[in-house]
């Protein structure tokens, strides 16, 4: 094993002091007991208390759950479907622009894809709230979920489903009992990014939100507008909190089962009968 | 296999399970399958042989279901299945790479198409059991298929396609991922559970050992075309052509054109400087007409004298393969044709009789081998 040059070391520091530091900072500021952010006065958690008494921000964190949970289900769906069909349908006329036109909101300008959804909800008189968030964040978070769920699907064993066929399920069992179950790791990480992705909008939210629904990243904005304060402050720790964890928890157990796999890959093949 | 028994191919009264008639199929300008007629009988264990890309696993794909044929028709029992999707078909299949479901137990994997029948219970757990017994997987049952080895995988898989009782179970080259020594085994496991069950088998190999071994008829293909369909012996003993001859096992190939009839015998000229070569044509050939002359290398003796027989050829060993329990001499002749001559080991290797650079005689019968006239 190499040693660990200074360079290295240095370089290392240096980059993940950029990345955190600011996060960093974040963190040790909510736990301050001063109103003011830039003085530090000794450790508290006095700001978390007055967090959960602040209805304000509370009623926002509850229309952005709700939010992202039903956005995040229903682009689970549309985007494993556009997924199945473009890995599974092979050649069909028009195939080259459906797949573009699928990846397209990927590289889409944020604001672009807000300016152009509020323009068709107030062309078709859909009144703005929690709905027509639902609906924006369902659009641009489909893509993400067909591209985690057909890379999934290119290394699916296409015979499994011949199988299940041969068996005698019909074509909707054969997807329902073997290729679902087999490529659920995958549609499950395309809804928990779907879900992160709506937990932290801002730009299409602003656009496609009414008066009667503010999601959680557009209270934080419009307060801190007003100057940052302490509770701003505890309430995104939480957030790094709960993402972090969830992060965490996810590639812990991909790898984990991964590496049980193996184990017991190798252990059968030792015994070979 | 019990050939003499039963040969239904033989009896024109007997009805095939699977009649192919005038089946073409075609990918774009591919055609895959080119105006095939075959018929395949209750209890066969029916082999489809040939190189990849000859046509061999489409043919078992349309049996399956998995795809349709662009013309023609293919009657299960009697009945033309080209409307007949792939689940309401009784017929099931033994995938290549086993096609396991990996989130199933093998029980489960076994019970899967069992259950699809709306089975009770009770038969459902019964049938399961059978199957891992009939398989010797019992103490496997509730391990998932990463879990096991792949002899055991492909047992597995076995099970699972027997479960359902089929009328015809498809085997496309079901022991390619075993190695020698364990597909050997399971070759003799196949046939003795074909015959166990009365089940028709169609087993799709490229593998002539294989095919010889297990089936009771091959078919060889070449090109989406069925070149020959015959029993192991008659195609390896009766070739009718020099691809099916050279593609099943080793043969020495020598092409002359026919020289005059003799009663039965028929002799080719074929070198300059060499004696006719005498054979039993089993077909016309007019004089001049171009013979190709197939003979088994262990048909072909090697001598040190000139032996008394009808044909006998004088050249050099050339090299020797030595196989333990056969030994392939290479022996050319004058002019340069090398001709491979076969003899069993049935003395100890110090005491063979040749060796390197030796000048000895081949010979053969006048009915050791085969005139073909493609």
């Amino acid at each position: 094993m190499k040693r660990f040059s200074w360079f290295n070391a240095t370089s290392l520091t240096l980059g993940f002091a950029f990345l955190y530091m600011p996060m960093v900072i974040l963190v040790i500021y909510s736990f301050n007991s001063s109103k003011l952010v830039t003085v530090w006065a000794g450790f508290s958690t006095k700001w978390y208390g007055e967090l959960l008494q602040n209805d304000a921000f509370l009623d926002a964190a509850w229309v952005t759950i709700k939010v992202a949970v039903t956005s995040s289900t229903f682009a689970t769906v549309l985007g494993t479907m556009a997924a199945i069909v473009l890995v599974r349908a092979g050649r069909f006329y028009g195939r080259t622009l459906f797949s573009g036109m699928i990846y397209a909101p990927l590289v889409m300008p944020e604001v672009i894809t807000g300016l152009s959804l509020l323009l068709l909800f107030i062309g078709i008189g859909l009144d703005r709230g929690v709905l027509t968030i639902v609906l924006a964040h369902t659009t641009f978070s489909m893509c993400y979920v067909s591209v985690v769920v057909s890379s999934r699907l290119v290394s699916f064993d296409q015979s499994l489903e011949e199988a299940a066929l041969d068996l005698g399920c019909s074509p909707f069992q054969a997807f329902r009992l073997v290729t679902l179950p087999i490529i659920a790791p995958a549609v499950i990480s395309g809804w928990l990014l779907a879900f992160t992705l709506s937990l932290d909008d801002l730009v299409i939210a602003a656009f496609t939100a009414g008066p009667s629904a503010t999601t959680l990243p557009m209270k934080i904005w419009s307060s801190v507008r007003l100057g940052v304060s302490p509770e701003i402050n505890a309430l995104s720790t939480i957030m790094i909190a709960i993402v972090a964890t969830g992060v965490i928890a996810a590639s812990l157990i991909s790898k984990r089962s991964a590496v049980r796999q193996r184990a017991e890959e190798q252990a059968a093949e030792r015994v070979e009968a | 296999m019990a050939l003499d028994a039963s040969a239904p191919w033989e009896d024109p009264e007997a009805k095939p399970v699977i009649h192919f008639q005038n089946v073409t199929k075609r990918f774009g300008d591919f055609t895959a399958i080119d105006d095939l007629t075959i018929d395949i009988y209750e209890k066969e264990f029916f082999a489809l042989l040939g190189p990849s890309g000859c046509g061999k696993t489409t043919l078992m794909r349309m049996l399956a279901g998995f795809e349709t044929p662009t013309e023609g028709t293919i009657l299960l029992q009697g009945e033309n299945i080209a409307p007949v999707p792939p689940n309401k078909r009784a017929v099931n299949m033994m995938f290549q790479s086993y096609a396991l479901f990996p989130h199933l137990s093998i029980w489960e994997n076994i019970a899967f198409g069992l259950k699809r029948d709306g089975m009770s219970k009770h038969d459902i757990n019964e049938r399961v059991d059978e199957m891992l017994r009939l398989t010797r997987l019992e103490q496997f049952a509730r391990r998932k298929p990463h879990q096991i080895s792949g002899g055991q995988r492909q047992r597995v898989a076995l099970a699972r396609s027997l479960a359902k009782h089929p009328k015809l179970l498809l085997l496309d080259e079901p022991l390619g991922a075993l190695d020698k020594k364990l597909r050997q085994e399971t070759q003799f496991e196949l046939m003795d559970i074909q015959e166990k069950t009365d089940t028709t088998f169609v087993i799709v190999t490229h593998d002539q050992e294989e095919a010889m071994t297990v089936a009771s008829r091959v078919a060889v293909m070449d090109h989406g075309k069925i070149i020959q369909v015959a029993t192991p012996d008659a195609i390896y003993e009766t070739p009718n052509s020099t691809y099916v001859a050279d593609f099943i096992g080793d043969v020495n190939l020598i092409e002359g054109k026919a020289a005059g009839q003799d009663g039965d015998k028929l002799k080719i000229t074929w070198a300059e400087g060499q004696p006719d070569i005498i054979g039993t044509p089993t077909t016309e050939f007019s004089n001049g007409q171009t013979v190709h002359f197939a003979i088994r290398p262990e048909k072909v003796s090697i001598t040190a004298e000139k032996p008394e027989k009808a044909n006998c050829l004088q050249g050099k060993i050339l090299d020797i393969a030595y196989l333990g329990n056969i030994s392939t001499y290479h022996v050319e002749l004058a002019g340069g044709k090398v001709i491979k001559a076969q003899t069993a080991n049935n003395r100890r290797l110090s005491r063979r009789s040749f060796t390197w650079e030796d000048d000895v005689w081949l010979s053969f019968t006048d009915t050791a081998g085969v005139l073909l006239e493609r």
